[in-house]
């Protein structure tokens, strides 16, 4: 007997024979089948939610958990939003509020939030691939999918896709749209939003047509290299220019500067230029009389910023313009810039003086210590002129021969949902889109040397925001059925005549909102006419001061003369008037003394509004709310009787809680109001 | 004999290569020791779940002469919290500092600085710091519109105090868990809903049924729990 080998032994003893080669197949075959039935047993969410049956097993409320528990998968499916979300499979207490104690995932509930899960699903807000059932699969990138679970602190962004107003729960998406449309993001990149409109920038960058008459060529090269070492809260972004491309550009705007119509304007005044000692004791106080810090900042000697945002910092203002220049802008700033939102205040020859001494003191020599420029010369121009084109200048300001450029930089509308594929990477950084766009916001040069877009000062939060804010332009954003997309529709307003011109010069609508369109600094105007009484506008107009003493920013002074007030004041109570004001909703014979008596033991007991307004100057010191101590001079009574029944109605968002008042107690408090006028202080005593 | 040789050997080397070495960090060397470690700024701030903090944590290591000491290695840890760095030498005034990333869930977070002594063991202080939830985040914006002008003393460049124009109760801050921890939820939510007057308290604090909805109101008392002082604890 021949010695076998072994691997001839194992053929002979498996398939030596064919019932024994049709057994082993069977159970091979047998085996094989079972791979995906057994693999399924074993899957990480059956794992998931048996985990979930243990952990409930021990409550009190074990029962009606356990009856609310649907085993298997479990799917979200919204054909028409394309939804089929399966991560209730896994994360299968979502809806369970009374867990809300449970902080390990996948069992934490979802926190409470202002959709329904079933409305919109999952993957709508957090992205992530919704089909897949492993954890792996459904939370990360994977080669056939590119959209990662959206980490929690951009999830506001997802809000961004369908909402286009400001939300109370997104501050940090409100704060990047803004910030979009104030750093003048949207003059190079096309931002189309949901609702189908381009982000509008609100920056304004001025005119650079009549530069020369302004400043001086040395300022505008300081200027170039760093703009913040200027004025901090810019919003002119660094291009990191050499200084031969900064001199260079300099030269080219004073080269392509022509006159404005201001240049034509006299620039000495009737009176003679006050003295230094005269401006540096009268000028802070008539800049600060005139509330030119409504709009203006200032640095303060601890650096902090003082003054609004709507115009630009003036901290070193000295350095910057010209005197004659200065005494002409504050005469009539639209004669140099047709678009500037600078109301034209009638300053006397005397404000003008001491204004102009007040703000060319405001110097900081240090800023030109070490520019010295050589001549100018006609290579240096058309130098100058090269860049300014290739770096798209004129895509934010106005300079004579360099045409606007179109489509400057690419297009972000859909920069949310970018392949991941087309992203250039830096070296060590994380592969994710957010990533990406915060790195590139917060250094773009370093993403490639040769690329234009500038560095822009920004603080980590400003960052996220903006980061945030781009996240949401997403596909979905762009291609979201209509009745999804929340948003208000932007006005046009513009008031028309002779008034209308006028209230185009004091540029009203730049603080105030008239019938939807204006500013956010001021109230809204639309219904002024059947607010306020007309003797008290009259007076208003005159010395708009001491309305809300508790305010910053507060309404400058225009020196109108008196016919331009009386033209004002009529329009305002003609055409800016709300429906329902008329003397049917309120009937003055209630207005008695008895009823003035209750409203005043409602005002100062049961209501406390002494609390934030003040009745009684001698007495009274609560300053959230305007003082009423002249409101029976100011407001019409019906309007005090409205707004008392629901401030909201009137002024929308307004902070003035709704009282929630009967109709006697609103009468009574109306009657009470009234009685306080300027003239007989305590009245209703 | 040679056969299982080889295959210990080649299962070693493939085992090798499961093991993960990206996590294991050397400790960074401490050029010196303090004996104590003290907060310096940073704690009792607020911000969005997985967000990072404004400021940074910074602490101070102190010798047992109570001198700053230069070098001392700092750690910093906190469940769920990233650190960069987590791990840092103080500096030239003898403090360290790390800017924190909070976790995905909304509430209380604990770091933990701790430095090694000379002679073994170690010294450790905590801060703590909230995340605020997409609720806390809508109570806090609701807070900061309707409430924080009476219920916060401190007036900023943006918004003049009414704290002191008011007439005794004066109203809590609402980070002061001292007081308002032992308020249940339902009445809170009375409070803020129907006044002060609805629990015999100040009618100074108006009703805003007609202004908020419940949601907001809701809202604002989980913010209110976020931010307590001592912490609040779910009952």
């Amino acid at each position: 007997m021949s010695e076998q080998s072994l691997p001839r032994r194992l053929w002979q003893f498996f398939l030596g024979t064919p019932a024994r080669r049709f057994a082993y197949v069977s159970i091979l075959l047998a085996i094989v089948a079972s791979i995906a039935p057994v693999k399924d047993l074993f899957s990480e969410w059956r794992r998931y939610q048996r985990q979930y049956l243990r952990m409930i097993a021990q409550r009190p409320d074990a029962a009606r958990l356990q009856h609310r528990f649907q085993g298997g998968i479990q799917q979200i499916w919204i054909p028409e939003q394309h939804v089929v979300d399966r991560c209730p499979t896994c994360h299968v207490a979502m809806q369970e509020s009374n867990l809300s104690e449970w902080r390990t995932q996948p069992f934490r509930p979802h926190p409470q939030m202002p959709h329904s899960l079933t409305e919109f699903g999952c993957v709508m807000c957090h992205n992530g691939q919704g089909a897949a059932t492993t954890v792996q699969e459904a939370h990360y990138s994977t080669k056939a999918w590119e959209q990662p679970i959206l980490p929690g602190r951009y999830l506001e962004s997802s809000c961004g896709q369908c909402h286009m107003d400001p939300l109370e729960g997104t501050p940090q998406l409100n704060l990047g749209r803004r910030l979009l449309a104030r750093y003048g993001c949207a003059h190079c990149h096309a931002i189309t939003q949901p609702d189908g409109t381009l982000i509008k920038p609100i920056d304004e960058p001025p005119s650079l047509e009549h530069v020369a008459e302004k400043t001086s060529r040395e300022w505008i090269f300081a200027w170039l290299k760093n703009p913040q070492a200027y004025a901090v809260s810019s919003t002119m972004p660094n291009f990191h220019f050499n200084d031969q491309e900064a001199a260079d550009i300099s030269n080219f705007l004073f080269a392509q500067s022509t006159a404005s119509e201001n240049s034509r304007m006299p620039a000495s005044l009737s009176v003679p230029l006050p003295s230094e000692t005269v401006a540096a004791s009268d000028g802070p106080g008539l800049y600060g009389a005139l509330f030119c810090a409504s709009c203006h900042a200032t640095q303060n000697s601890r650096g902090n910023l003082m003054g609004g945002e709507l115009a630009p910092e003036i901290t070193r203002v000295g350095s910057k313009v010209k005197p004659d220049w200065l005494r002409r802008w504050l005469r009539a700033p639209q004669g140099y810039d047709p678009k500037t939102r600078m109301p034209r205040y009638r300053y006397d020859d005397k404000q003008v003086a001491l204004l102009a001494a007040f703000l060319l003191s405001k110097k900081d020599d240090d800023f030109l210590a070490n520019v010295h420029l050589g001549h100018s010369d006609p290579e240096s121009v058309a130098r100058g002129k090269k860049l300014t084109s290739d770096y798209g200048c004129a895509a934010c300001h106005r300079i004579n021969g360099v045409t606007p450029p179109e489509g400057f930089a690419p297009d972000l509308s859909r920069v949310g949902s970018k392949p991941l594929f087309q992203v250039g990477f830096l070296r060590g950084m994380p592969e994710t889109l957010p990533d990406y766009i915060s790195g590139k916001i917060r250094d773009p040069r370093a993403f490639g040397p040769a690329l234009k877009m500038p560095s822009f000062m920004l603080t980590d939060q400003q960052v996220e925001g903006l980061t945030t804010a781009l996240l949401a332009q997403t596909d979905r954003a762009v291609t979201m059925p209509p009745e999804l997309v929340r948003s208000t529709p932007h006005a046009q307003y513009h008031p028309g005549g002779d008034a209308g011109r006028l209230m185009e010069d004091l540029r009203c609508q730049s603080c105030h909102t008239i019938n939807g369109n204006g500013g956010d600094m001021a109230p809204d105007l639309s219904m002024e006419g059947s607010a306020v009484q007309r003797a008290w506008l009259l007076d208003f107009m005159k010395n708009p001061d001491t309305l809300r003493p508790a305010l910053i920013r507060r309404m400058p002074k225009f020196n109108l003369s008196a016919a331009e007030i009386q033209n004002l004041s009529d329009y305002i109570l003609t055409a800016y008037q709300g429906a329902g004001f008329d003397s049917e909703a309120l009937d003055r014979g209630a207005l008695n003394v008895e009823a003035a008596a209750r409203g005043r033991e409602l005002f100062y007991s049961k209501y406390a509004c002494q609390a934030c307004h003040i009745a009684d100057y001698k007495k009274d010191k609560g300053y959230v709310g305007p003082a009423l101590a002249d409101v029976g001079d100011r407001l019409s009574a019906v309007w005090i009787y409205k707004w008392l029944k629901n401030p909201a109605a009137l002024v929308p968002g307004t902070t003035m809680p709704n009282p929630r008042l009967s109709e006697p107690e609103a009468r009574d408090l109306t009657a009470f109001l009234v009685t306080l006028k300027a003239r007989k202080k305590g009245a209703g005593q | 004999m040679k056969f299982a040789l080889l295959t210990c050997a080649s299962a070693a080397l493939l085992l090798s290569g499961c093991a993960d070495r990206s996590k294991v960090k050397p400790p960074l060397a401490a050029k010196a020791y303090g004996t104590q470690i003290v907060e310096q700024s940073g704690g009792k701030q607020t911000t969005s779940v997985g967000a990072k903090l404004s400021d940074p944590v910074v602490v101070q290591v102190n010798g047992s002469d109570g001198n700053a000491v230069v070098g001392a290695r700092v750690t910093f840890r906190g469940d769920g919290v990233a650190f960069t760095p987590a791990q840092v030498l103080t500096d030239d005034s003898g403090q360290a500092s790390t800017i924190a990333q909070l976790g995905t869930i909304p509430g209380g977070y604990t770091i933990v600085a701790e430095t090694p002594k000379s002679g073994g063991g170690s010294s450790s202080v905590s801060v703590r710091e909230t995340a605020l939830g997409y609720q806390e985040k809508v109570g806090k914006q609701v807070s900061d519109k309707y409430c924080i002008m009476c219920h916060d003393p401190e007036s900023t460049t943006e918004r003049v105090s009414n704290f002191d124009n008011l007439a005794p109760p004066q109203p809590h801050l609402f980070s002061d868990g001292s007081v308002l921890n032992s308020i249940s939820d339902a009445d809170l939510t009375r409070i803020i809903a129907d006044g002060g007057t609805a629990l015999g308290k100040s009618p100074q604090t108006p009703a805003y049924r007609g202004t908020l909805t419940p949601a907001e109101i809701k809202a604002v008392v989980a913010y209110i729990r976020a931010i307590a002082d001592p912490p609040f604890q779910h009952p």
